[in-house]
């Protein structure tokens, strides 16, 4: 129960959550949670259609856990569940229930906005705010109120050196996001996302829009982010959540058919589904 | 070297008809016809509008009147048919603009051209402009400058001698006007307000003699005051006073013209294309910053270029923010649902409802009520808001024009990418963060033409605005030094009648005493209404394209 209060961006000012020392944002100090987001006997429904049925997981701190399946088996929407992001569609309705670091989400005295102070999200289309590229990483850390000049600067070259994009774009932060190539548009939007240093990342196809090599620096990203965050990502791509998570669930027909290592999923899936899946046969 | 074997080249075939082609034409046809009327639009004001500043050569003809020789001179105006033509006769007459109102009664004169004898152009016509009585036309005889002798025309010096007491002139006519609208309103201003002062407290009868007594010393002060202003402006007038021009009409007779009238003077027969410009520039710079003189048919036009931009302007401060607050709540914040969409339909047909109607609801509501409880509230019941004013009109011009907005800014609220929002969400921005930092900024182009449309429609509504506040002839702008309760802005008398182009136009154009004399100028007026119009959008535009440019979303 401390562990919520450890919560950088909930530390009062002056430096909320950026105090580069800290080995790790959140968490008990120690041996990682192996079930840092608990998902428990989760329903979910857009109106009277059911999307999700039944889902129970648990997905372990400072690892990286890949969501895949078919287009349309609802990995994107319980993704999204986790910072609450559905909430903007009328007509939602859930049971059971998922908690964040032993804490639901749908606490009712807890701030929708807090919650997403702690859950970053990176979208499968980056979306860089038409600002400069310094106003985007610090966007976060400005909407909670930071006004402090030192404490932006830092934040943002800590943000942009942990997103690998710092050196390419250190000499014109206050130049456009705009003019920036899809892939530093997509690691900025991962900067912006780590700037208010989560104790989550929420990742949603981040690769689809982007080249291969583009798609490889961001591989490379997520591998480095997982020493710091939970990162849960959802993917089209078999081989990328074979090369860089640490575990996937395969969902089919908004069911989570299997859950377990990559490895063992990967070379030795127990359902018929997820191999038919895997090799290619469906889907 | 050419093979002989090589076969030529299959010709392409021919290209298939393709079904619709022709709906190409139709379409072209649209756009054509449309652009054709703006460009005959603009051709037929401009060539109208502008002629009117263009000197025109004066041109002297002796005519047979009713068995007398006449001399008749001028500008050649128009040659057509005449009215009244019996069958198969076919008679045609000119009508000629001789100026002079004052001599002859009528500005123009219509001339049978089987009567026209002989015509030539004097090389020295001299037109001459003036504060009353219009362009006075005739051949120069002497100057009697104050105090000097008489200078003939014959003489080498009297052109130059001409122009310096036409600028003397124009500024002594400045200096006076300086103490008039200077110190001399100002004094008149304080003396109204002192007399409503006067006014409520005999009403009230609570007043004691002390404060009543000093009321009135202050009165009687500014009194002598204003007089002690006056004298000073006549003396000032009479410097200027007995300079007289003599000019010889076309008719025969001698006139003294006083040089305190005398606007300027040219002799347009003499005139190269250099010197016809500079005229034309001259009077076109006059009609924009002068005062209108002879029931609006001369002069210029300023008062009403102020009110119509003042009134623009202030209807534009008050519709934005308000037709944007509203369509951020319709598009943001209010369920979707049958009572949203009945709003949108009742805020769309708003924008439907004939203006006029706006203006008896600017009247009953602006002027009647509210107007009536500021006076009651702040000026002791004295008519001040309680009477149309640039406030009102512009506040029901707002109104009117508040649905253009809210549509406009609705459209540029729905066509915000999903993803930025979602992306400040997920930073952990609550909506309003999202709405002021995301979605306003990237709405703001779609805003200003909403902007644009409001202005295009409210800088040339005419209705409604002669039920709050319009006049006729309100010469003094409403700005000055004072400062009273209800100005928005210090020293903007938002209280006041104002000056419209546009009603401006109507009034020249329908309730003019000359409408000869007022048809170019109604031309002319249009003119600058459109320039007004295309200035006020033309600014919005710019800024928006800045605006776009900035926000442009890269492509990859």
């Amino acid at each position: 129960m401390t562990t919520l209060m450890n919560n950088p961006i909930q530390t009062p000012p002056p430096t909320p959550g950026l105090q580069p020392a800290q080995p790790a944002p959140a968490g008990t100090p120690g041996a990682p949670n192996p079930a840092y987001i608990n998902i428990t006997d989760y329903d979910f429904y857009y109106g009277s259609h059911q999307v999700l049925f039944d889902i129970t997981m648990a997905i372990p701190e400072r690892q990286v856990t890949a969501f895949i399946g078919p287009s349309g088996c609802g990995k994107s929407t319980l993704l999204r569940n986790f910072n609450r992001m559905n909430d903007l569609v009328d007509g939602i309705r859930h049971a059971g229930d998922i908690t964040i670091n032993k804490r639901t989400i749908y606490d009712p005295h807890l701030e929708v906005t807090s919650l997403r102070k702690r859950i970053g999200m990176v979208f499968q289309k980056s979306n860089p705010f038409p600002k400069s590229i310094y106003e985007n990483v610090v966007y976060g850390l400005r909407v909670a109120g930071v006004t402090d000049k030192r404490v932006l600067d830092e934040a943002c070259e800590t943000a942009l050196r942990s997103a690998a994009l710092w050196d390419e774009v250190k000499d014109r932060l206050g130049k456009s996001a705009l003019g920036l190539s899809g892939g530093q548009m997509q690691r900025l939007c991962i900067a912006r996302a780590t700037a208010v240093r989560p104790e989550v990342l929420l990742m949603d196809e981040p690769c689809s829009a982007l080249d291969p090599l583009a798609t490889v620096k961001i591989e490379e990203l997520i591998l480095e982010l997982k020493k710091q965050y939970t990162v849960v990502i959802v993917t089209h791509n078999m081989q990328q959540a074979g090369r860089c998570s640490d575990r996937t669930a395969f969902f089919y027909l908004g069911k989570l058919i299997e859950y377990d290592t990559t490895v063992s999923i990967f070379t030795n899936p127990k359902q018929k589904q997820t191999e038919d899946y895997i090799t290619g046969r469906f889907g | 070297m050419t093979r002989p074997d090589a076969a030529p080249p299959a010709r392409p075939p021919v290209r298939p008809r393709i079904k619709g082609e022709s709906l190409v034409w139709l379409t072209a046809m649209g756009l054509t016809i449309a652009l054709g009327m703006v460009v005959l639009l603009l051709g037929v004001v401009a060539s109208y509008g502008l002629g009117v500043f263009w000197p025109k050569h004066i041109s002297e003809f002796t005519i047979v009147d009713g068995g007398k020789t006449v001399t008749v001179g001028g500008e050649l105006v128009s040659r057509k048919a005449k009215a009244g033509n019996a069958a198969g006769v076919t008679s045609e007459e000119i009508q000629i603009y001789t100026g002079n109102k004052d001599a002859y009664g009528l500005p123009f004169r219509y001339v049978d051209v089987s009567a026209v004898q002989t015509s030539r152009e004097p090389d020295d016509a001299l037109v001459i402009e003036r504060t009353t009585g219009g362009n006075a036309i005739g051949l120069p005889v002497a100057l009697r400058p104050k105090g000097e002798a008489p200078l003939p025309a014959s003489d080498p010096a009297f052109h130059a001698r001409l122009d310096q007491l036409v600028i003397a002139a124009a500024a002594n006519r400045a200096a006076v006007l300086a103490i008039r609208n200077g110190p001399l309103a100002v004094n008149a201003q304080r003396l109204s307000k002192l007399d409503a002062r006067l006014k409520s407290m005999r009403k009230r009868a609570d007043a004691d003699a002390a404060q009543l007594a000093e009321v009135n010393a202050e009165i009687a002060r500014l009194q002598a005051e204003s007089t002690d202003l006056n004298s000073q402006a006549q003396a000032k007038a009479a410097t200027m006073l007995g300079s007289q021009l003599v000019i010889r009409l076309f008719t025969g007779e001698e006139k003294r013209i006083q040089f305190k009238d005398v606007l300027g003077a040219t002799w347009p027969n003499q005139l190269g294309l250099a010197g016809r410009c500079g005229v034309f520039v001259t009077r076109m710079a006059r009609f924009v910053w002068d005062n209108p003189r002879e029931a609006n048919t001369e002069g210029g036009i300023f008062p009403a270029i102020f009110g119509t931009l003042v009134m623009t302007v202030l209807m534009s401060i008050v519709v934005t923010p308000f037709g944007v607050v509203a369509a951020i709540y319709l598009r943001e914040y209010a369920r979707q649902g049958l009572v949203v969409r009945t709003v949108r339909i009742a805020v769309n047909n708003l924008a439907g409802v004939p203006s006029i109607v706006f203006g008896v609801f600017g009247l009953g509501f602006f002027v009647y009520i509210v107007g009536g409880s500021v006076d009651r509230l702040f000026y002791d019941g004295n008519l001040t808001y309680g009477t149309g004013g640039i406030l009102w009109a512009a506040l029901t011009l707002a109104l009117m024009t508040v649905p253009v907005v809210i549509v406009a800014t609705e459209e540029a609220i729905a066509a915000v990418p999903r993803g930025a929002k979602e992306g400040s969400l997920a930073c952990g921005a609550s909506k309003w963060q999202t709405i002021q930092r995301v979605v306003l900024p990237a709405s703001v182009p779609g805003i200003l033409t909403g902007l644009i449309l409001a202005m295009a429609r409210g800088a040339g509504e005419v209705a409604p605005l002669m039920m709050v506040g319009v006049v006729k002839l309100a010469p003094s702008l409403p700005i000055d030094a004072s400062w009273k309760v209800g100005d928005l802005i210090p020293g903007l008398h938002t209280d006041q009648k104002f000056m419209h182009l546009g009603f401006y136009i109507y009034d020249l154009g329908f309730q003019s005493p000359d409408s000869e004399a007022a048809k170019p100028m109604v031309f002319a007026t249009t003119l600058f209404l459109i320039a007004l119009v295309v200035a006020l959008n033309l600014g919005a535009i710019l800024l928006r394209d800045k605006l776009r440019r900035r926000l442009a979303t890269a492509t990859f």
